[in-house]
């Protein structure tokens, strides 16, 4: 059985789900401050 | 710790350190498994899947420690009453479950060729799913109580409880002697030669580094977001 198919998809599937994660946190605190700027702002 | 309490201070210090860990986690993790995949050798018995432990172990690290970090959330939530216990529990509550999923994942994949199934409801994968569906249980738990304007306490009990099931993960693999291989690296020392070792400790370090990064992300988020209703509820009144 070739092992490498095996290795390439635990680390597609941990880097997929690391950046999934990063992502979404950095996405949901940019929106969150920006509303946050905006509405002092006001 | 206490010293964090106020959201102010606490802010001038997670937007610095938000970005170093993004930093030093993805650089270390990066070099890591470059170094996992191509510099060492493959393992005498598994061959090249050895090279997942790069992956898995810091992943079943970070799924177990999260849950630490929730416990340790709840502890100070309930006998403190620190004012950012509950917004730290929730904000490490995603993280510490990709974490979980991704040691899952990644421990089911090495089993297909390693031990010829992708799954055995042996002692460590069945307390580790556990866990993973306890995550679940938390997040859901700690959003609907926020939603309602409650101050977070039966999530910080359920958390607590919840803590029982670490050493049971632990001490999994010497109370029942299955499939999952015992302790390889302990405190004290490793079983595992150091020539396939040494990247272990880059990715260790890294992804940790992520987890507290994307935890912190989640904190400020949730630290705006409260700002933003309390203006609204203020512009409303």
């Amino acid at each position: 059985m070739n092992p490498w198919p095996f290795v390439i998809a635990a680390y597609g599937a941990a880097i997929a789900l690391t950046a999934a994660l990063l992502l979404w946190a950095y996405a949901s605190m940019r929106r969150a401050e920006a509303a946050a700027d905006a509405l002092k702002r006001k | 710790m206490h010293a964090l309490a106020n959201p102010a201070r606490f802010l001038r210090f997670a937007r610095p350190a938000t970005n170093w860990l993004l930093l030093i986690g993805l650089a270390l993790a990066v070099v890591g498994m470059v170094a996992g995949l191509t510099l060492t050798p493959p393992d005498y018995l598994q061959g090249e899947t050895v090279r997942i432990i790069y992956i898995h172990v810091p992943s079943a690290w970070l799924g177990m420690a999260g849950w630490l970090g929730i416990a340790a959330a709840s502890v100070s939530q309930l006998v403190w009453r620190h004012p950012l216990a509950a917004v730290g529990g929730r904000a490490v509550a995603p993280a510490g479950a990709t974490f979980a999923a991704i040691c899952l994942i990644t421990g089911s994949i090495w089993g297909r060729p390693t031990w010829g199934t992708w799954w055995e409801w042996d002692g460590r994968l069945t307390s580790m799913l556990v866990l993973f569906f306890m995550y679940l249980g938390y997040i859901a738990l700690a959003s609907a109580e926020r939603e309602r304007g409650g101050e977070g306490r039966l999530a910080a009990i359920y958390g607590l409880v919840g803590a029982i099931n670490l050493p049971i993960i632990h001490y999994s693999v010497l109370w029942w002697r299955t499939l999952h291989q015992g302790e390889s690296i302990g405190i004290t020392g490793s079983s595992i030669d150091s020539s396939i070792l040494w990247p272990l400790p880059l990715t260790m370090v890294g992804f940790t580094c992520l987890f507290g990064a994307a935890a912190l992300m989640r904190m400020r988020a949730e630290l705006a977001e409260a700002k933003v209703e309390a203006r609204m509820r203020r512009m409303g009144a």
